[in-house]
């Protein structure tokens, strides 16, 4: 970036529109911002389609017999828990503390790996019962639903074992930061996403 | 070991596709032979292969769009004739199961793989150049994209070769496309080549989107983008908000038919129509995803050659962000046979009518501004007029299948293949011809031949009205769509003249063909240096063409719409720009798209032939690709300040031109740049 062209973007008074190009941190936040929408949408359609197929049970077993609530609840609180320390941890990285910051980004990987056991245990208690994806419509749409947000809790953790090793080897320079920012954003996105799981399948189970 | 892989997936025992699989595989052996002959590679693979530079880019996705188009217009052609012969106790020459094969593969390579890359290869050329920076928002994941198209295309010809390709039409709709009743490697094919080149449009789209948004020169507010901008933006937020849906709904198919799920399935539950309704939510923004960007090339070519600023520019914007949202409410009226009763039906008739209003807002604006303006008639104006003609006929039978009676009568017939057709090619086909004819200039330095261009126009303008009226005439007749027979031989002479358009459009594209030709050899003779052929207005015309890698020297700095018109007007543009330079980074090329769409195509193949081995190492190799990515730091490149100097200096121009003196009337404007013109 030239001079004149810095002299332009740290104006006062000129509108945010009319400053030119935005920094990198600022286009990159905001790629992943579009990104997770994009995202979002995908859960849209996977909850559109269990909304109209949560009743083609085809004589099997309904949502009301199939759920747990009380293991669900702490699988909820697991994955919320680790949402709040993942926020702890990128205070951290804003304050460069690396040992803060393995620290809570530990415990956040331990809390959604053990979301991760819990759900893996619900599914395969269910499969066991013969209550598996191909024996009725509601199942398929259930195990889709909530076995993507598992796909992308998987991604999550594998990713922060990534950015880890990245802070690492490469230390905090703004590279590092910026991948790290977007994770969290990825984090707290899923966090969104299981509310509305646990409200629309758990909680809505009737 | 291989899964269903055996000999016996090459169809040797069907001529046509063991002649053209021959054709095919003489045409790439004397390209690579001359490829390699000349040493090409090494240029191709640090200039093109590996460039992350989104002109380049831009350029690649035109190419691949031509190519396809050719595969896509010989289905095209294929499906003419034997609809021209098999009338009454004739056959014709396809039999069934390779004429639905025909026009399942037509449909799919159509829009995925012809217009979604010349339109994503026009924003991706003329996004950065006209909002004034240097590049895309993230220029390696804009690589990324391309090859993964260019993997789907590669999945889509292979399922020519290897195996065959789906029977379900351009939708692949259940229960047909369910295991059950499609048992083969068709529908697989179509699935991975779609999800593999969705996931690049996706990131593209998220790509072009943060380009825009955040990444424009000083003073370019939103209020003064080029309405090719806005255009584009409305377009990548479709891509963001609609790809996603066709990703998931793919994704289910994909569990029904690889793992027993039971979505769409007619047993336990399943519901095929869940799947019309969720395509349908992509599909259906997906048509304005193709035709918004034609719309904004049209605004650029009238404005321009017409010599005036475009006519109600904030109604356009308005329109165009009206059609973005009202894109998403209509999804129904593609199945209003559905049976949803006569509220629901209602309700998306209207709203199908509704999309019309902004649509009838730009074509008056256009008309406006064409009004009075002492137009140049070069061929991108040859384009909008025959796209306004067209298209407002394409909209008055869209409106008119609006009304759901209407629909029960004709939907699926030939009527409605008449009417997106006639959107398509009267829209998006002519759009991205004007925007080829338009930009070319800009991105190779010499203008294309003006006479070819103007037999080529002629060639789809007139082959259109032939090939496709008469199918209008046909579907009110009764003739559904897909027919590979019919018994009617009363239907015949319409579909012979039908056949004769399509041979017409056939002339226009090897005119195309030859027009490039002819262009590259006549390059001397059609040099542009000034940069701006068309005395044009917006900003990527203050820049010399082609461009140089980082596009701008110095970020431009806007006072208005059409910025580099004003900049004429007040003579503030200058080349060489005055004063000191200074160093300027770019991105360093980079081989992850290629490498990640080498693995991605291993990754499709082998789930499509269920070679589970393969598939891992597919998904291994593109995550350890990526890793490898992520570990890189010297991201950049330095172009120090004397080369930028000397490039500056290079292309000194002669003095500008532009208007001159009062700008009171619109005459004054055309009469005082007219004359510099040669």
């Amino acid at each position: 970036m030239s001079a004149g062209e810095q002299a332009l973007t740290g104006m006062p008074g000129v509108p945010l529109s009319l400053r030119g190009p935005a920094p990198t941190r600022v286009v990159a936040g905001f790629g992943f911002w579009l990104f997770l929408l994009s995202d979002i949408i995908i859960f849209a359609a996977l909850f559109a389609t269990y909304a109209v197929l949560s009743h083609s049970t085809a004589g099997g077993p309904s949502a009301a017999e199939l759920f747990d609530k009380k293991h669900v609840f702490l699988e909820t609180m697991c994955l919320l828990a680790s949402s709040v320390t993942c926020g702890f941890g990128s205070l951290a990285i804003q304050r460069t503390d690396a040992r803060a910051m393995y620290f809570w980004m530990g415990v956040t990987f331990l809390l959604g790996a053990c979301f991760l056991a819990m759900e893996g245990r619900e599914f395969a208690s269910m499969v066991a019962a013969g209550s598996g994806p191909s024996h009725s419509a509601f199942l398929s749409a259930f195990f889709t639903l909530v076995g993507t947000h598992g796909l992308h809790v998987t991604v999550g953790l594998v990713w922060l074992v990534v950015m880890l090793l990245q802070v690492a080897t490469l230390g905090f320079q703004p590279m590092v930061s910026r991948r790290f920012f977007c994770y969290g954003l990825f984090w707290h996105a899923l966090d969104i996403v299981w509310i509305g799981v646990f409200t629309i399948v758990y909680l809505g189970a009737k | 070991m291989f899964g269903r892989l055996t000999w016996s997936a090459i169809p040797f025992d069907q001529p046509i596709v063991m002649g053209t699989c021959a054709a095919v595989g003489v045409v790439l052996l004397v390209i690579f032979a001359l490829v390699t002959f000349k040493g090409w590679w090494p240029y191709l693979w640090r200039e093109w292969i590996t460039s992350v530079d989104h002109k380049r880019i831009g350029a690649m996705y035109m190419i691949l769009g031509l190519v396809m188009l050719v595969r896509g217009f010989s289905d095209a052609i294929m499906m003419r004739t034997q609809q021209a012969l098999a009338a009454g106790h004739a056959a014709g020459y396809l039999p069934p199961e390779h004429f639905d094969q025909i026009f399942s593969a037509h449909g799919t390579i159509m829009i995925f793989f012809v217009a979604m890359p010349f339109v994503i290869g026009l924003m991706n050329f003329a996004l950065p150049l006209q909002l004034g920076v240097r590049d895309v928002a993230f220029p390696k994941l804009n690589s990324v994209s391309f090859w993964l198209t260019a993997a789907g295309v590669l999945l889509v010809n292979l399922s020519l070769f290897v195996g065959e390709f789906a029977r379900t039409g351009w939708l692949a709709y259940p229960p047909l496309s369910e295991l059950a009743y499609s048992p083969g490697v068709g529908v697989d094919y179509y699935l991975w080549s779609l999800q593999l080149s969705g996931l690049g449009t996706l990131l593209s789209g998220i790509n072009l989107t943060t380009t825009i948004l955040k990444l424009r020169a000083p003073g370019m507010g939103y209020k003064r983008m080029p309405v090719f901008c806005w255009t584009a933006l409305a377009s990548n937020l479709l891509i963001v908000a609609a790809f996603p849906v066709l990703t998931a709904t793919f994704a289910m198919l994909l569990l029904d038919r690889y793992c027993g799920f039971h979505f769409f399935t007619n047993d336990l539950g399943g519901n095929p129509m869940m799947y019309i309704n969720l395509i349908w939510i992509w599909g259906h923004p997906e048509v304005y995803i193709l035709i918004l960007p034609a719309f904004g090339v049209f605004s650029e070519v009238v404005a321009t050659f017409s010599g005036k600023p475009l006519f109600g520019y904030r109604s356009m914007v308005l329109a165009t962000m009206a059609i973005c949202v009202l894109s998403f409410m209509v999804w129904l009226h593609h199945f209003f046979t559905m049976g949803a009763g006569a509220d629901v039906n209602g309700f998306f008739g209207i709203a199908t009518m509704i999309i019309a209003v902004p649509t009838g807002v730009k074509v008056f604006n256009w008309l406006f501004t064409l009004y009075g303006a002492r137009v140049q008639y070069n061929v991108p104006v040859y384009w909008t007029l025959g796209f306004i003609v067209t298209f407002v006929i394409g909209g008055m039978t869209g409106v008119l299948m609006a009304i759901p009676p209407a629909d029960f009568v004709l939907h699926n017939s030939l009527f409605l293949i008449a009417h997106f057709h006639n959107v398509v090619i009267g829209g998006v086909v002519f759009g991205v011809m004007a925007g080829m004819t338009y930009w070319f200039p800009k991105a190779f330095g010499f203008k294309l031949n003006e006479r070819l261009g103007k037999a080529v126009f002629w060639c789809w303008f007139i082959g259109f009205y032939l090939a496709f009226m008469p199918l209008y005439a046909l579907g009110l007749m009764g003739a559904t769509r897909r027919m590979q027979h019919y018994p009617d031989t009363h239907w015949q002479p319409l579909m012979l003249v039908a056949l004769s358009g399509a041979v017409v459009i056939l002339l226009g594209i090897v005119l195309t063909v030859i027009q490039i030709a002819v262009s590259i050899r006549q390059r001397h003779a059609n040099r542009d240096r000034s940069g701006d052929p068309w005395n044009a207005r917006t900003l990527e015309w203050s820049i010399p063409s082609p461009p140089p890698a980082w596009n701008f020297t110095r970020l431009p700095s806007v006072e208005g719409t059409d910025a580099y018109w004003h900049m004429k007007k007040e003579g503030t543009a200058q080349r060489p720009l005055p004063g000191a330079y200074v160093d300027l980074h770019l991105p360093r090329n980079s081989p992850v798209g290629v490498f990640l769409a080498f693995f991605a195509v291993t990754l499709g193949f082998a789930l499509i032939w269920r070679i589970y081995w393969l598939a891992a190492v597919g998904l291994v190799g593109a995550v350890v690709v990526a890793l490898i990515e992520s570990w890189k730091t010297d991201l950049a490149i330095r172009v120090p300040a004397p080369e930028v100097e000397a490039f500056e200096h290079a292309h000194a121009t002669a003095p500008l031109r532009g208007p001159s003196g009062s700008r009171d009337t619109v005459h004054d404007d055309v009469v005082a740049t007219s004359g510099d013109r040669s």
